[in-house]
């Protein structure tokens, strides 16, 4: 299908595309195994230029001022994705924790960081999930309390990714807990600032190649001019965040879905059983089918999203949290299904299917679960609804 | 470091074909690539480049098709492109071909470093290289796998032989080419492919460099291809298995069927 893609998108899939083949491709399964960051492979994505896609031009990134670069990212992520759902993460990831520097962010701020994010010379992270602050975001622990110009933070993230390899974390503390979530405040953390320890490295299902750690603040000194927007916006900040990060993530789960119907539909032809490629039934037809129109819809939804942010619609949560939700329940039919087609092989380690599957689970969990997302979804639909009285 | 790279478009090596009437290689049809050494060439020098600072420039002679090639070594990080077309240069042989870029190469001058791939995948024969330092009078290093040092007007370089490898000092401005062992060319960055498309192609005549018609083209080239064709494809060779002492016992049986024992 022609999804229009402009000249500078295209060059982004087609970068993307080679980075994929050419580096990513023959270590995804070692660094699955080993369960750890490709650090040589994130070389070759920022040697590339991948990490600036979605960053403006006036900060090293290829977007035009004031212009979000979604679509960008979007079609960079699933392309890695396609070949490697974990690896595609130190990028994807990074926008996460980037993108609200992009959106609140003061000039000072923006020059100390995102030139270097965009030359891909450091990662970002988002620090939001805790141990009992899951999908409840408004239930975070970790406080900033005031002292002079600085905050003292002290509290444990769980799950984050790209912890550990990061250099700048965006990190929601309560700065008062009597105000619930009015009471919360982003900060940029330099990795390094003392009090700031990493905790256990998480060892996952899927995304193995991806770095996920606890972050630890203990009397962690920041100064007040670290402060992202304004005291008390933190949870909005995440919020407006999460609906232009979606994206990222349902092209992530677009990524795992599209690469496994590829592997899929080329294995069911060359594979022979009585006599005739397995192709050549149509039981196994229907089912490629299936997943074909799986994929195009959801990659028609993320993109039509993608390009709907950055046409400068503010107000796309419900798009975003249909694309991501869609997408990623996509992923893990359609990745569930591709083990099927690969019969046996499928369910083994030496092909590359079993770990499609086990990469896509994550994508209807983080970020927000998809029962949230669809949460989003219903909430929105009464809004729109009580709107037109 | 102001580099120069010499670089030539071929056709895709995996559909060469050759027509036998004319004993030429067939063009019509067959997509075209940057000559594979040439690359290695390429990044070799925005390797230097990078490390020393200075400039790449690209010079190619061919059609005005072969500006697609100067675009891509752009995207890959050289900085100039210059493209030599004229009719005047078109059936030109290596002894030509080597005039007309020196040429080239002494308009644009300012050159530390000429480097090139050892031979193009088409004609194969490693001629131009050579040819370009004659023509300059400047020195050569020819199949090198390794730059080892560059500084003070010298370079140390490692020259492949069948052997192993030779060490040598070159003083510059000298023609180096490349062998594949000496790099992994990178992939083009996005920014890269941002800048070809935008690039301006310095496009030159037989007239800009004040060459000497003559030594150009059919007139310039004394080469006389008398037969050209695709040799057989290897044959697979017999295979004997089985015990050690049944080994020696088939091969020596087979050796004495062909009458060789």
């Amino acid at each position: 299908m022609n999804y229009f893609l402009t000249e500078t998108e295209q060059m982004i899939k087609d970068t993307a595309r080679e980075v994929a083949q050419k580096y990513i491709k023959p270590v995804a399964a070692e660094y699955d195994e080993k369960n750890e960051f490709a650090w040589d492979v994130q070389e070759k994505i920022a040697e590339a230029g991948l990490c600036g896609v979605y960053i403006p031009e006036t900060y090293g990134g290829i977007c035009p001022e004031g212009q979000m670069g979604i679509m960008n990212l979007v079609v960079a992520v699933e392309e890695l994705s396609k070949v490697c759902g974990g690896i595609s993460l130190g990028l994807a990831a990074t926008a996460l924790g980037t993108i609200p520097l992009i959106l609140f962010g003061n000039e000072e701020q923006k020059q100390k960081y995102l030139p270097a994010i965009a030359a891909g010379e450091k990662l970002a992270a988002f620090a939001l999930t805790e141990a009992c602050a899951g999908s409840n975001a408004g239930g975070i622990q970790t406080t900033a309390r005031k002292e002079g110009d600085y905050y003292i933070l002290n509290g444990t993230k769980q799950w984050i990714t790209n912890g550990n390899v990061a250099e700048m974390y965006t990190v929601i503390a309560m700065t008062d807990k009597t105000r619930g979530a009015r009471g919360a405040t982003a900060f940029l953390v330099d990795k390094g600032t003392p009090g700031f320890s990493f905790g256990k490295k998480e060892n996952k299902m899927g995304i193995r190649a991806s770095s996920t750690y606890e972050l630890v603040f203990e009397d962690c000194k920041i100064p007040a001019s670290a402060i992202l927007g304004k005291e008390g916006h933190g949870f909005l900040s995440a919020m407006k965040t999460f609906d232009m990060s979606r994206p990222g993530v349902a092209a992530q789960a677009l990524g795992i879905a599209a690469g496994a119907l590829e592997d899929a539909v080329d294995y069911a032809r060359t594979r022979e059983q009585f006599g005739k490629p397995v192709i050549s039934n149509q039981g196994l037809r229907f089912l490629l089918a299936d997943m074909a129109m799986k994929v195009e819809t959801a990659r028609a939804m993320v993109y039509a999203t993608a390009r709907s942010i950055d046409s400068g619609d503010r107000n796309c949560s419900k798009e975003s949290a249909i694309a991501k939700c869609y997408a990623s329940d996509v992923a893990m039919q359609v990745t569930t299904d591709a083990v099927q087609v690969f019969g046996g092989y499928g369910y083994m380690k030496e092909y590359p299917m079993e770990k499609r599957m086990r990469d896509a689970k994550i994508t209807q969990i983080y970020e927000g679960t998809n029962q949230i997302q669809r949460e989003v979804i219903g909430q929105c639909l009464i809004k729109e609804a009580a709107a037109k009285k | 470091m102001n580099i120069i790279v010499t670089i030539k478009q071929v056709p895709d090596a995996a559909n060469v074909r050759i027509n036998p009437e004319t004993k030429t290689l067939v063009r019509e049809g067959v997509e075209s690539m940057m000559n594979p050494l040439d690359a290695y060439a390429l990044e070799e020098a925005v390797r230097l480049k990078e490390k020393l600072g200075g400039k790449v420039t690209v010079v190619c002679m061919g059609p005005p098709m072969a500006e697609a090639v100067l675009r891509e070594a752009i995207s890959l990080g050289a900085d100039e492109a210059v493209l030599l077309s004229d009719r005047a240069v078109a059936g030109s042989d290596t002894l030509a071909t080597s005039y007309a870029l020196s040429q080239t190469i002494s308009k644009l001058g300012g050159y530390d470093l000429i480097l090139g791939g050892k031979q193009a995948i088409d004609g194969d024969t490693a001629q131009v290289g050579p040819g370009i330092a004659v023509n300059l009078d400047i020195p050569q290093v020819t199949c090198v796998r390794k730059v080892r040092e560059c500084a003070d007007g010298k370079m140390v370089v490692e020259r492949m032989t069948e052997e192993g490898y030779d060490v040598v000092e070159v003083t510059l401005p000298a023609v180096v080419t490349v062998v594949k062992e000496i790099n992994e060319p990178r992939i083009a960055s996005l920014k890269g492919k941002m800048a070809a498309k935008r690039a301006q192609i310095k496009v030159m005549t037989a007239a800009d460099i004040e060459a000497d018609l003559t030594r150009l083209g059919l007139k310039g080239s004394p080469t006389n291809v008398v037969e050209i064709f695709s040799p057989d494809a290897r044959q697979g060779g017999v295979k004997i298995e089985g015990a050690p002492e049944e080994q020696a016992k088939s091969l020596v049986t087979a050796l004495k069927e062909a009458q060789l024992l």
